[in-house]
């Protein structure tokens, strides 16, 4: 082989390396991507049942109820919205009523959401920016949430 | 006053560096080799001042000198002394003094132990190396000092973040760094390069160590990370294709593209241009990596504070550096000689072929980590890309490379013998497809493609055996001579036969834990078991336990073969930490060869019984074992004979076509 053959092999062999990796990559998004929504924009957008999102927004005060086998429902709220969210499971040790929640699931046909999994993540002092922005947006962000989320809070975990 | 002297050191050591930035630069352009010869003394006082620094912020949290904000909020009497020392890199302050004391502690072994380096080279190297720490250094007593102090000291400090009060925290972070920081050397030797417009093989034979080092602390910190994340979190999970996760994963695929492409580098002359490029993208996503960790762009346990000034200013950094390399690149690069011819088919093809795919890898995870950033900035969508998209892209190009791998080492250089290698590895290959068969014949369930997997990381070790057994000819010569050539075989040779095990051992990990685990999600009443694999364990009931600044409620729960044999006792735990209201969940652990059981639980209710989380984790300890074993090979072949007294000195790297000596 010639040099220049040589050398052409190098680069038609890495374009065709980075050709597969594009098309894996855009094959991955189209399927792999969730999109964020607090319980407005589901209502607003009217979020398909059955598409997989990821749900944020604050732990609606008092509406915890532990059932059998683990089951547990709550509803997530940004202020104007609720979601009445069912998940089956051991809740994150920062899952609290109040607290900033990201649910990640499906809306079912009765507008129920139901979640797989559940983040709140490991730090106390974590709000979910993408909880964060969504009740800024609706206007039910009050400062002292940072300062809330920072200072010991009474209740204890359950 | 300790607190103030070291503020006041760490303000001499950037002028230090400033001095170490400019002097030798201004050297090399007016060849005036008492300019040059500042870079080491300087690089030398430079890391004595920052270590200075650090000491001084060590002996604030040993002391418990609450006075100083930073410990203030970072630490707490009732802390064990060794959660008191972690601590100092358990925040943002904290944590970029140790990326800066271990910056210029590498710029300071440089300045110490490259005494055969050329001098144009290193005092080049030196320079920008204190470019880096200058930056740094910048940042942090303009937006992140350590050192401010409280007018009314409180006595009592608040709390480390309970889920940071781990061993695993306590190497976690400073080996992430070493690797980090690590990749610097090779990214100012490339730069070096760069300015002075010349490289040649020396020039890898010189920056190989310090890419095998950074390598070596990577491999472990970001094993360690993944270890601590399993057993804290408390979801069994090794890997979670985190954005920060992915922040440590960049650098070491692209660092490991950068370990190969400098051997060929090093013995062939070849991939010159290339090699610097790798060298630059390296510590660049070191950089950018720091970046999405410290700068609160991601929310996530390593964003410690959020301040918008910072991230704009380690962006500046980023922008400064990178975009000044990759300038720098662009002009320089057409002027460095290439040389070395090469058959696609050879020793050399193959470790293009690694170093394709695995910046390809890498280029995956870039667009994986940063595409949901992207599209917040620019249409304000909200995305998140998880574990689907890296398994559906990573994955596919990750093992064709596991698969080509052992054919490399088994070729030779210039023109490799496709054929014979593929003889040579007709044993291992064999091996692969009778473990493909077993795996399908002794486990149920799971992925079809996974007895595959395990197939392809039973190739990668029993070909990493087949490369040593070649060249030790051990079933061709009596077992005494053999074991004479295995003796005399070079370490770098091993290093390679190690490493490459270790990646197989870990592959049959993440495969075998991933296809074939298993998991019981219950609530469970005192009295009550539950069957898992070849397991029942049983709930005994729950008891109080206190600690140094939490208490427990520990679970106790038995462990039996499905048969009746007893084999002992788990105790997860909740662990609650008064001071700052919180719990974390204490898994138990135990291991059975190398699967795991594991137990987490949950608040016990009312009425006795505790959510259980129970997982049986086939093959899972392979994972982090793996990761020791690729240790291990770098270990080795940084202690090659080449390496330790083999660098050659500038007279004989002037001397170009000297015959490499052949391996």
């Amino acid at each position: 082989m010639t040099r220049k053959q040589r050398r052409l092999t190098l680069i038609g062999g890495g374009l065709a390396v980075l050709a597969v990796a594009v098309g894996l990559m855009l094959n991955a998004f189209r399927d792999s991507i969730v999109f964020f929504n607090s319980p407005s924009d589901v209502v607003e957008k009217h979020v398909e049942p059955g598409t997989r999102i990821r749900l944020g927004g604050l732990v609606k005060d008092g509406s915890l109820v532990r059932g059998n086998n683990l089951n547990v429902r709550f509803e997530v709220t940004d202020g104007k919205t609720e979601i009445p969210v069912t998940y089956t499971g051991v809740l994150p040790d920062l899952f609290r009523e109040g607290q900033g929640v990201v649910a990640e699931g499906t809306l079912d046909g009765g507008g129920v959401f139901n979640a797989d999994t559940i983040l709140a993540k490991h730090d106390e002092t974590y709000m979910p920016k993408e909880v964060a922005d969504a009740l800024k947006k609706s206007g039910h962000w009050k400062d002292d949430y940072a300062q809330r989320a920072a200072m010991p809070i009474g209740g204890g975990s359950k | 006053m300790i607190p103030e002297l070291g503020h006041f050191a760490l303000m001499l050591a950037l002028g230090l560096a400033l001095v170490q930035g400019i002097m030798p630069i201004v050297g090399t352009r007016s060849n005036d080799p008492v300019l040059m010869s500042i870079a080491g003394p300087a690089a030398l006082a430079q890391f004595a001042f920052v270590a200075m620094a650090f000491t001084a912020l060590a002996v604030s949290y040993v002391t418990s000198d609450f006075s100083v904000l930073n410990v203030y909020e970072n630490s707490n009497t009732q802390m064990p002394l060794i959660y008191r020392l972690t601590s100092i890199w358990g925040n943002h302050e904290g944590s970029m003094m140790l990326w800066v004391s271990i910056l210029t502690f590498f710029g300071a072994l440089v300045a110490a132990f490259g005494t055969n380096l050329p001098v144009v080279l290193k005092a080049n190297a030196l320079a920008v190396q204190a470019w880096i720490a200058a930056a740094f250094e910048l940042f942090i007593l303009m937006t992140s000092n350590p050192f401010v102090r409280i007018p009314n000291a409180p006595f009592e400090g608040q709390d480390l973040n309970p889920i940071l009060q781990d061993p695993g925290l306590a190497f976690h972070p400073p080996m992430l760094y070493l690797g980090y920081v690590g990749f610097s050397i090779s990214f100012s030797f490339a730069i070096a390069a760069l300015i002075e417009g010349r490289i040649d093989a020396a020039w890898a034979r010189w920056v190989r160590p310090w890419v095998l080092g950074a390598w070596m602390c990577l491999t472990l910190g970001i094993a360690g990370g993944s270890y601590w994340a399993y057993y804290e979190l408390g979801w069994g999970g090794f890997w979670f294709w985190d954005p920060v996760e992915n922040a440590s994963l960049m650098p070491w695929l692209a660092g490991t593209a950068l370990l190969h492409s400098a051997v060929v580098m090093e013995k062939r002359g070849a991939l010159k241009i290339w090699t610097i490029l790798l060298a630059i993208l390296t510590f660049s996503l070191s950089l950018i990596g720091t970046f999405l960790v410290r700068s609160g762009v991601l929310t996530s346990v390593h964003a410690f504070a959020v301040d918008p000034r910072r991230g704009i200013f380690i962006l500046g950094i980023l922008v400064v550096f990178i975009g000044g390399a990759l300038a720098l690149y662009a002009w320089r690069a057409p002027l460095l000689k290439q040389g070395g011819l090469f058959a696609p088919i050879s020793r050399e093809g193959a470790l293009v072929f690694n170093n394709l795919f695995l910046t390809t890898a890498c280029a995956t995870v870039l667009v994986g980590t940063l595409y949901p950033l992207a599209l917040e900035a620019l249409t304000g969508a909200k995305i998140s890309v998880g574990p689907p998209f890296f398994d559906l892209t990573f994955g596919p190009l990750f093992i064709p490379l596991m698969a080509v791998m052992p054919f490399g080492p088994l070729m030779g250089w210039k023109r490799g013998d496709l054929l014979g290698a593929a003889q040579r590895l007709l044993a291992a290959a064999m091996l692969a497809a009778l473990a493909t068969a077993a795996a399908f014949a002794l486990e149920h369930g799971g992925p079809m493609m996974a007895p595959f997997g395990v197939g392809v990381a039973v190739f990668v070790m029993a070909g990493a055996v087949t490369d040593i057994a070649e060249r030790t000819l051990v079933l061709r010569l009596p077992l005494r001579a053999a074991l004479r050539r295995a003796l005399g075989l070079p370490r770098s040779a091993w290093g390679t036969t190690f490493a490459h095990f270790g990646i197989g051992v870990t592959l049959m990990g993440i495969v075998g834990v991933t296809a074939w685990g298993s998991e019981r999600i219950a609530e469970i009443k005192p009295g009550a078991s539950l069957d898992i694999a070849h397991y029942r364990v049983t709930f005994d009931g729950t008891f109080d336990r206190a600690g140094s600044n939490y208490r427990d409620v520990v679970g106790r729960f038995t462990v039996h073969r499905l048969n009746g044999e007893l084999i002992g006792n788990m105790q997860p735990s909740r662990r609650a930490f008064p001071d700052r209201n919180m719990a974390t969940t204490e898994a138990a652990l135990m291991s059975r060869g190398v699967n795991q059981l594991y137990i987490s639980i949950g608040d016990p209710n009312k009425d006795g019984s505790v959510p259980v989380r129970l997982y049986f984790k086939p093959y899972v300890l392979m994972i982090w074992l793996g990761a020791g074993i690729m240790f291990v090979g770098g270990a080795l072949s940084l202690s090659d004979r080449r390496l330790r007294v083999g660098a050659p000195r500038p007279a004989k790297a002037r001397a170009r076509g000297v015959p490499q000596p052949a391996e």
